[in-house]
């Protein structure tokens, strides 16, 4: 991989490569000592332009495992505002001698304008309402888990059906997970008042439903999206009390669910909104697992774009920096076998 | 530079498609081929269409505010590259042509810039504010002579004051030119026609609808105040709807539309370019094909670049926080040639009509737009229909590289431009 952008760049087995490789990372996090040394000598910076403490944290975490310099650099608010150009910014940090760039941005395509400015590899942390490849993953990463713990000997995703419910405008969690849920086989039903379905919804692979009621008992999972504070004074629905009768996962309605169907949530939760405090912490909640598998999969995702060639500091980091195809042959770590 | 002699004879050019003859300029007035000195210059125009100066009732010039960007001498070396011999400036400036004062001093700039007419447009409301009426009639009494109106970049949205605009300006026959966004549907942060492309790139949608509305409105107020209105860069089928049912209702519209809208769709976005970041959005191909048959049929009366200059640095932002606009004067009659002329939509004596004699009409431009005939204004534009050339954005006058054309292969029709009998470009 040369950057990770789009959820839908990914190839079923590039998708089935990150899930396996992040498989044996999550091995390091059940160690005492989590550290592998694939990354020293690399450097990762965290470019956020937007807060975001766990994604921020899931990638430091991540990176530091790895035994990668993770730097963190907030540059919140618009540059616009600031007077210095989001090339310039990029440029800036990429000119410190940086191999991966992790951005985060609050408008939608930022990730990919940086890759025409700078050589580094540059890894899509979400960008506006657009795009989160990296929580699509872990959220697969999740859900291919449980589905092997419930139905063992399943194929993964063929015939499985997942619901999307919510602000799926305005979510970059749900379209990465259509992509990706797409190029794994499962069936995607996006639940939303039409207030908050996307336009041209009509061509995505997906079916839409505005009847949580009637999706809940088929499916194999349920993504809750979070409800953004302002889109409750925008006008998208009356009162957040008829939000919660028509699209939250009510105690009553998780009486819908088959015993056996993953509640998932991207978090921050509005709990008693979107999704009331029996679902959260039922069984079948996934909630905190999507945490811990945030870690990873982001693991497995920077592994995928830096590691594997050459793992010693010996080469400077400078000369370190990536700028050819060809990583993703390289091979998968295993985790018991260093150190 | 502008080269001014005493006599140009123009050998062999083909009027507006109706036939060869020589035109013969002197004292800046077309005279009588018969009576050219033997020391006139000559212009071979063998195979050249010479067609009236063209008017573009559509630039930002950036002058007074951001020179950086462009100013009204560079903004006027490009137009003259295009073939244009007069440029209504848009009112947007820093600090706003709101005033008679405002409005003299951009006149002044393009008197000594000299390479094509400036006109300036007079904002409808104090600072482009939209709730009060900027001083209109001393705009249009000052030596500037104001006629066109208009808050380009924001709607005149409140629906009282477009119309008391458009009753004031009947009284020295101006024009409000609506930029036509309703702010409700369509605020500062849409920037990408809505539709499954915008859906797909989550970048906040433009919709369609928020164009026709406020046409729909402006030409009943238009109807009520029996006055004159001008639709900017019209961008949608269905303001083309609206446009046919008034004009068939007979009320005083026209309208605009912009080069980029007749061939770029809303595909150019996906890479999130900013150089594609334009307002009114890029549409999808059904709407550009309307358009094309709106400036066919003459719903649509004229063809304005919006020419929108940025400097550098304001465009390499995320797509959403980046500025709008678009270069346009060098290319527009390519354009136009490209989408229109070669496929026999428009003949070249309806060109002239686009994009010389009706914006000089719409703009009450006495000097320009007028016929090639002796005694007549020597405002001219030489085009050769077969030359063609691939767009490089280094290569112009303007100070500002924001050029959706880059590396596109278009028509490259501009030979000569005349303006007020003085060459101001000539390839």
């Amino acid at each position: 991989m040369r950057h990770l952008l789009s959820a839908g760049d990914l190839s079923l087995a590039e998708t089935t490569g990150i899930l396996d490789l992040a498989e044996q990372m999550s091995l390091v996090q059940a160690r005492p000592v989590k550290k592998l040394p694939a990354l020293r000598g690399r450097t990762v910076v965290n470019l956020f332009f937007e807060d975001s403490t766990r994604t921020r944290s899931s990638f430091e975490i991540a990176g530091k495992w790895l035994s990668a310099d993770v730097i963190n650099i907030s540059a919140k608010g618009s540059s616009v505002s600031k007077g210095e150009s989001l090339r310039d910014t990029v440029l800036t940090v990429a000119a410190m001698g940086v191999d991966a760039l992790v951005i985060r941005h609050h408008a939608s395509g930022a990730p990919w304008q940086v890759t025409q400015w700078i050589d580094a590899q540059v890894l899509n942390a979400g960008d506006g309402t657009h795009e989160h490849p990296t929580q699509a993953l872990l959220d697969a990463f999740t859900l291919r888990r449980h589905f092997r713990r419930t139905a063992p000997g399943q194929i993964d995703f063929a015939g499985r059906t997942v619901a999307v419910v919510g602000d799926v405008t305005h979510s970059r969690v749900a379209r990465s997970n259509v992509l990706l849920l797409q190029t794994l086989g499962a069936r995607v039903v996006l639940v939303a008042p039409p207030t908050l379905m996307p336009s041209g919804v009509d061509s995505w692979p997906v079916e839409t439903s505005h009847d949580l009621d009637a999706v809940l008992p088929e499916v194999d999972a349920v993504m809750m999206l979070r409800v953004q504070r302002e889109r409750m004074s925008g006008g998208y629905f009356p009162t957040p009390r008829e939000y919660t009768v028509g699209y939250g996962l009510t105690r009553t309605r998780l009486g819908l669910l088959r015993p056996d169907a993953a509640i998932c949530h991207p978090g921050p939760m509005n709990r008693g909104l979107e999704i009331s405090a029996d679902a959260a912490d039922s069984g079948r909640s996934r909630i905190l697992d999507q945490v811990a598998a945030g870690v990873s999969v982001r693991m497995a995702v920077l592994y995928q774009l830096l590691g594997g060639e050459d793992d010693t500091p010996a080469g400077g980091s400078a000369d370190a920096r990536p700028r050819t195809e060809g990583r993703r042959e390289a091979p998968a770590p295993d985790p018991r076998g260093q150190r | 530079m502008t080269i001014t002699t005493t006599e140009l004879l123009v050998t062999g050019a083909d009027l507006l498609g109706r036939g060869r003859a020589d035109l013969l300029i002197r004292d800046g007035v077309f005279a009588d081929p018969a009576t050219a000195g033997p020391g006139a210059e000559r212009l071979d125009a063998d195979g050249l269409v010479a067609l009236p100066g063209l008017v573009d009732l559509h630039t930002h010039l950036r002058e007074p505010g951001r020179e950086d960007a462009e100013t009204v001498e560079t903004g006027t070396l490009a137009a003259a590259r295009g073939g244009f011999t007069a440029v209504l400036a848009m009112a947007n400036t820093s600090p706003v042509t709101d005033t008679a004062e405002a409005a003299l001093h951009v006149a002044a700039l393009g008197r000594r810039g000299g390479h094509a007419e400036v006109v300036p447009v007079g904002a409808v409301s104090k600072g482009l504010a939209g709730a009060e009426l900027a001083e209109l009639g001393l705009m249009a009494r000052s030596e500037a002579a104001v006629r066109v109106f208009s808050d380009d970049g924001h709607c005149v949205s409140d629906p009282r004051l477009m119309r008391r605009a458009l009753e004031y300006v009947r009284a020295f026959d101006g024009v409000i030119a609506q930029h036509a966004q309703d702010p409700q549907l369509a605020g500062r942060e849409a920037c990408c026609h809505e539709g499954e492309i915008s859906g797909r790139l989550g970048l906040p949608g433009w919709p369609a609808a928020a164009e026709a509305t406020i046409v729909a409105r402006d030409v009943q107020l238009a109807e009520l105040t029996r006055s004159r209105l001008h639709v900017c860069h019209v961008s949608t089928a269905e303001t083309v709807d609206v446009l046919r049912w008034a004009k068939l209702r007979g009320i005083d519209v026209t309208a605009e539309v912009a080069p980029h809208h007749l061939l770029l769709t809303t595909d150019e976005v996906q890479g999130y370019d900013p150089t594609f970041k334009v307002n009114p959005p890029l549409r999808p191909a059904e709407h550009v094909a309307a358009l094309r048959d709106a400036l066919s049929d003459g719903t649509i009366d004229a063809v304005a670049t919006d020419h929108a200059p940025h400097a550098r640095h304001d465009k390499e932002h995320a797509f959403a926080e980046a500025a709008f606009g678009m270069l346009g004067l060098e290319t527009a009659l390519a354009v136009v040639v490209e989408t229109m002329v070669n496929p026999g939509r428009l003949g070249w004596e309806q060109v002239a009509l686009r994009m010389s004699t009706v914006p000089a009409h719409i703009a009450r431009l006495t000097g320009q737009g007028r016929p090639l005939s002796v005694g007549e204004p020597a405002n001219l534009t030489l085009v050769d229909p077969a030359a063609r050339r691939v767009v490089d954005r280094s290569d112009s006058a303007s100070l500002s590289r924001n050029n959706p054309w880059h590396g596109r292969e278009l028509p490259d029709p501009v030979a000569a431009t005349v303006w007020a009998g003085s060459l101001t470009y000539r390839r």
